[in-house]
């Protein structure tokens, strides 16, 4: 069931327009996540959805309660949801004062603020701070006060606007494992905005990626980062190979693409007959023998032309007619003795191809 | 005994050679823009203070007199008056200016909201005649605010409701115009998470807003009582009487010559000066201002 429903969501501040017809469907229960680059609207709009602020146009409906007609009904819908920014905000208070705010402004009994308080602050690991000033924390215990004060109102829906964008691993594992802990134990809704994609494909169920002001894409996360629906969602996810080719043939559920006089496999039933194929490197394997031959499977020589290293990976860059980037990890780098100029052989899965209809103008760039 | 002293020699010894040193240093790093400046500035609170030593002069000598004319009821009685009032102005303008002075500080830019800016500054490029004028027409007996109030008994026509609307029309701007600086530094950011929090639009005004602009409240107010207080010409046009102190300035100086308004001149400068040296002292207690975003 969905438990946020948005239609058309426009937003624009003074000329320059932010939200360009949004539309988002949020499942009761589960854990979203909203991918996108900076400035492409994530904030605004998880601003809208917690009720922070109106749109200009659309539809939006919130625990099935259309909000558009009943404006009356904003603070008390607001009430059953939280939210966390991305710059950690105290207040000049003590951390105690800091969590109890939200059940002050429900006027909840002293003993419950009190007892309500001292969980939320075990529960992110901060009790012994439990006097101190707020502001006198680092960032990352200052993003844990916040998250405790959030979580000590008990939200149905929990937005997280990039939460963990400049926190230390330690305290972003903390904020990561109590998110998905909440989210399977008191099955509560969990919209997460990120521009760190593994965090993304690590916590979310369905991913939602966010470009220029609009959701260009929604599925699971292997849909996005293994079958992007066109070139820009592939090249913010993250992939390597974006190759230009046409559809030669289709037998057996494969799909024979011809890309610079190399025939290679897809099990995508071919979208056009001009196609990219979106290849992600780590589904590139390298080897130095010639490997035994798998069904549905590339297989083919190639000359190493660059290695960079992006630890703890390395980019390796091989020419087979056309340049292709394989991920491999640093230590198989080494055991492989990559240097440039080597020659290697190349295997990669039919289904690990996957192919769209080449966008207009396509053909030229990115050739090799 | 002895070796003290010689050690003591020794290091004064030492002390002055590195005295000297810091003094040839510090001759070669004089900052002549500071200095300029400051000799800039000091010209303008040099006749400040000369203005004052000329008259306290005067009035130190003759200090019997001084003493009479200050404690004399009517001085006493109209500084009072002005004090009050001033402030029963100021209290009106945080009634009324506070709300003013948030939405001013958190609408977006429009043509609407710059006329609205404008009306609130008109007190302070008119000059005062004219808005002593302005009071008075509006507030005079058969004025169009006048006529009704006069009618449930609220007169302004030389009364003291006259002296407080006129000082409150022309403080107006000081409050307001440093209120709103005040709730432009209050980060939206935290607006927004004691909205998130579950506070309605007051309750983050009341919890949050405010007491962060306190301090700005305070030096808004400050000004705008001094402003009050010292007001002359958009007084007297509604209200002549009860004398507040500079009509009472005008009024002796008119009549029982220079020697007496400046006896009360100089009371009204010692006392304002200790007044306000001690509000400016107090600010510092009031308000946290150090949220950290």
């Amino acid at each position: 069931m969905a438990i946020i429903e948005a239609h058309d969501i426009k937003k624009s501040y003074g000329n320059l327009e932010v939200l360009h017809d949004v539309d988002l469907s949020v499942r009761e229960g589960e854990i979203l996540g909203l991918i996108g680059p900076s400035g492409s609207g994530k904030s605004t709009l998880l601003r809208i959805l917690d009720l922070i602020e109106p749109a200009n146009e659309g539809e939006l409906s919130v625990f099935g309660i259309d909000t558009i007609a009943d404006r009356g009904s904003w603070l008390d819908l607001r009430r059953r949801m939280g939210m966390l920014f991305q710059r950690p905000i105290v207040f000049n208070a003590s951390v105690y004062d800091n969590v109890a705010m939200g059940l002050r402004y429900r006027r909840a009994p002293r003993d419950d603020i009190d007892r309500k308080v001292k969980d939320a602050l075990e529960a992110v690991g901060l009790s012994r701070y439990i006097k101190s000033r707020a502001t006198d924390l680092s960032g990352g215990e200052q993003q844990r006060v916040a998250l405790s004060r959030v979580l000590v109102t008990d939200p149905e829906i929990l937005f997280l606007d990039e939460p963990t964008a400049n926190l230390d691993p330690t305290s972003t594992a903390t904020i990561e494992a109590i998110v998905t802990r909440l989210n399977r134990e008191a099955n509560m809704t969990v919209v997460i905005s990120t521009h760190d994609l593994a965090q993304g494909q690590r916590l979310a169920h369905r991913v939602g990626v966010m470009l220029e002001g609009m959701i260009a894409q929604t599925g699971a996360s292997r849909e996005i980062f293994h079958e992007p629906k066109d070139r820009r969602i592939a090249r913010f996810v993250g992939v390597q190979n974006i190759v230009p080719g046409r559809v030669v043939s289709r037998s057996d559920g494969l799909t024979v693409v011809e890309a610079r006089g190399k025939q290679i496999l897809s099990t995508t039933p071919p979208p056009a007959d001009e196609v990219e194929m979106i290849v992600r490197g780590e589904d590139i394997s390298l080897h130095r023998r010639e490997p035994g031959h798998e069904e549905a499977e590339n297989l083919f020589p190639a000359t190493v032309t660059a290695i960079e290293p992006t630890a703890p990976f390395v980019n390796v860059t091989v020419h087979c007619g056309c340049d292709l980037v394989a991920l491999v990890t640093a230590r198989r780098a080494e055991t492989l003795g990559l240097r440039e100029g080597i020659e290697v052989w190349v295997s990669l899965q039919a289904k690990a191809v996957h192919l769209i209809p080449q966008a207009e103008g396509g053909k030229l760039t990115d050739t090799g | 005994m002895k070796t003290r002293v010689i050690s003591g020699g020794l290091l004064r010894g030492g002390r002055e050679a590195s005295l000297t040193r810091w003094k040839e240093n510090r001759k070669r790093y004089v900052d002549w823009c500071t200095i300029g400046f400051c000799i800039l500035g000091g010209l303008l609170v040099g006749i400040t203070v000369l203005a004052i030593a000329n008259m306290a002069t005067a009035e130190l000598a003759n200090p019997a007199h001084l003493i009479e004319v200050a404690t004399s009821s009517e001085v006493i009685g109209s500084i009072l008056l002005t004090f009050c009032a001033g402030a029963n102005a100021v209290l009106l303008l945080v009634f009324f200016g506070t709300p003013l002075a948030y939405v001013l500080a958190r609408s977006r830019p429009s043509r609407f909201k710059g006329v609205v800016e404008s009306i609130v500054d008109i007190p302070l490029i008119l000059p005062h005649t004219v808005a002593g004028l302005l009071v008075y027409l509006l507030f005079m007996r058969r004025g169009w605010l006048g006529a009704p109030f006069g009618e449930i008994g609220l007169a302004f026509e030389d009364a003291y409701p006259g002296t407080v609307i006129a000082m409150l029309f022309v403080a107006s701007p000081f409050f307001i115009n440093t209120m709103r600086e005040g709730f432009e530094k209050v980060p939206v950011h935290l607006e927004n998470v004691a909205r998130t929090l579950g506070a309605s639009t007051f309750t983050t005004f009341r919890t949050v807003t405010l007491p962060l602009s306190l301090r700005h409240m305070y030096s808004g107010a400050i000004l705008a009582w001094g402003r009050a207080i010292g007001e002359f010409a958009g007084v007297i046009m509604i209200a002549y009487y009860p004398f507040i102190i500079s009509t009472l300035i005008y009024h002796s100086f008119t009549t029982d010559g220079i020697q007496t308004s400046r006896s009360i001149a100089f009371t009204v400068i010692l006392i304002s000066f200790g007044v306000f040296y001690l509000l400016r002292r107090m600010t510092r207690f009031m308000g946290r201002y150090d949220d950290r975003v």
